[in-house]
């Protein structure tokens, strides 16, 4: 048997499997790592179908951005699931249909294709064939005009998400740091001159402090916080 | 290839694997001894001195102790995971070394999209984080992991930002190539053109691996000692060697990207393994050297510093290297053969 193969089907069943456990697991962290380990598993397969390009950015993108942060959120929140599980067994016979008419079509689709074109399988890129720099040579060559509109949508939705999310309390603290970084010694150190113990009066009269820089003694008093904290917006 | 051929293939590979990791884990070992060396030091004492000559065999008495230790598991807390949590860690963070290229030929695997590789495996060390200080079921260690989780997705960005800079001066994904553009002297190295992208990688890279002053997320003084206060013996051990192992990984990539791989810094002098291994040493020293000077970010100050601060300067790099790469500027920027 092919190695090829047998590490297909071992990374295919385990896809599988993954994606049966995120349906499946009642507890919904460990449906988002089922859903980290079938993401893996895919972008494996697409290595194996000599899309590098893809696979690793399938990792990189979902994997180690999008569902960290997805985690971060589920593990974040209290979920209840037993609400959400009301009605399962009333919604099941239309789920079912679903799956059955997606998978149907599926396998039509990919049978019409076969047999219709008469598609060969495509021969193996030599070595040095960087599909890296032929996706970014598509994209921005041929196809730059769609990539700045996909560009274009996403930023309106980050600033989409921004506005939705920003509420300005009155009441909330900011710290100022471009302010705290030009403090300088004057602003917050007073250098104080005062007669040493030697030269006062013992008998409880202290004798007067020269105020000017002349005196040798000096006591370092901190006028304020040490933070400029509390600069409201 | 036939299943034999691929067999045979699959054995020479291992047999290389190990080439690489058990130096690596030798290293790991004795970065320990360095990092406690350099730091007694720094503080005017001297370090661990007493098992065997100077203390040189320190790290194998620490290995045996944790070795010996009972792993114990918490009973609230979800077995499966919490024990996996260590692995998933560690395995990264040995996988990354794959494509790092030693010397001109010493690479286990050249592949072209070697630079994104390594990305999306650092990427993937975050979650034997999240995972452990969930999988702990206590307060502390999930405080750790959030802090975690937020801070390593910020840094990302800014680490990617300023790769996106090397690729642009190099024209290549492949970590041998981004070297070989480099050639020439010390001035042809990329840090001295990418001066502001290599200091924003540097740092960077020092948060991601959760090293001092970024390491609010074992943060001792706060939240005891993090997303492993629950771990013992072995299990603890593993999320030692992988932060240590990723700091090495960091300073690597640091050399390969920005100060010239195995090339000498002199042309009279030749190039080697060797240079990689001396670079990757300097550069493991300032990790060392801001652990023992630096105080602990406030959580805040991290947050602002990787998004407000370096973003933007990489965003203003990557538009300063586009402009002098469309000027051909010498001798880093003419790039454009075709």
């Amino acid at each position: 048997m092919d190695l090829k193969l047998l590490v297909f089907w071992v990374f295919s069943l385990v896809l599988i499997g993954a994606a049966v456990g995120v349906i499946t697991t009642r507890n919904p962290v460990q449906a988002a790592l089922f859903l980290v380990l079938a993401f893996f598993n895919s972008a494996i397969i697409w290595m194996l179908m000599e899309a590098e390009f893809l696979a690793i950015t399938l990792v990189l993108v979902y994997v180690g951005a999008v569902m960290v942060l997805f985690l971060f959120v589920v593990m974040m929140l209290d979920i209840n699931l037993l609400p959400m599980r009301e009605g399962y067994s009333k919604h099941l016979p239309w789920g079912a249909a679903i799956v059955v008419a997606v998978v149907v079509q599926i396998v039509l689709l990919i049978r019409v294709k076969w047999a219709g074109s008469g598609l060969e399988q495509p021969a193996p890129k030599p070595a040095e064939y960087s599909n890296t720099e032929e996706l970014g040579l598509a994209i921005y060559t041929d196809y730059l005009f769609q990539f700045e509109v996909a560009a274009v949508i996403l930023l309106v939705a980050i600033i989409a998400a921004i506005t939705l999310t920003m509420r300005r309390r009155p009441d909330t603290k900011y710290q100022r740091p471009h302010e705290q970084v030009q403090v300088q010694k004057a602003d917050r150190l007073r250098v104080v001159s005062m007669n040493s113990e030697d030269n006062q009066d013992l008998t409880g009269k202290v004798a007067k402090a020269p105020v000017d820089a002349g005196g040798d003694a000096g006591v370092a008093g901190n006028a304020g916080g040490t933070t400029n904290q509390g600069a409201q917006s | 290839m036939g299943f034999f051929e691929g067999l045979l293939f699959l054995i020479v590979t291992v047999l290389k694997v190990l080439l690489i990791i058990v130096p690596l884990l030798l290293t790991v070992a004795y970065l320990t001894y360095a990092e406690r060396k350099v730091i007694g030091a720094i503080q005017v004492r001297k370090g661990p001195n007493r098992v065997g000559f100077a203390g040189l065999l320190q790290p194998i008495a620490d290995v045996l102790k944790l070795l010996t230790k009972e792993v114990l598991v918490p009973t609230n807390s979800h077995r499966f995971l919490f024990l996996i949590a260590p692995i998933l860690s560690l395995a990264p963070a040995f996988a990354a070394w794959a494509v790092i290229p030693f010397s001109d030929t010493a690479v286990l695997a050249d592949v072209n999209a070697g630079l994104l590789y390594v990305l999306a495996l650092t990427s993937l060390g975050v979650y034997g984080v999240i995972v452990a200080g969930w999988a702990s079921n206590s307060k502390y260690a999930f405080l750790g992991a959030m802090r975690s989780a937020a801070q390593i997705v910020a840094y990302e960005i800014a680490m990617g930002f300023a790769l996106v800079g090397v690729l642009m001066v190099s024209g290549s994904l492949n970590l041998g190539d981004i070297v070989r553009a480099q050639e020439g002297s010390i001035f042809h190295w990329f840090w001295l053109p990418l001066f502001p992208l290599f200091i924003v990688y540097f740092i960077s890279g020092v948060a991601e691996t959760n090293r001092a002053p970024f390491d609010v997320a074992e943060g001792e003084s706060e939240i005891v000692a993090g997303f492993h206060v629950d771990y013992s013996g072995m299990a603890f051990a593993l999320f030692f060697l992988a932060e240590y192992a990723n700091m090495i990984m960091i300073a690597a990539l640091a050399v390969i990207m920005f100060l010239g791989g195995w090339l000498s810094p002199v042309p009279f002098l030749p190039d080697g393994m060797f240079w990689f291994f001396a670079k990757t040493a300097f550069m493991l020293f300032f990790f060392l050297w801001f652990r023992a000077t630096f105080p602990r970010y406030r959580y805040d100050q991290i947050m602002r510093l990787g998004w407000k601060v370096f973003i933007p300067v990489t965003i203003v790099w990557l538009s300063v290297e586009a402009v002098a790469i469309l000027l051909d500027i010498g001798p880093w920027f003419d790039i454009r053969k075709t």
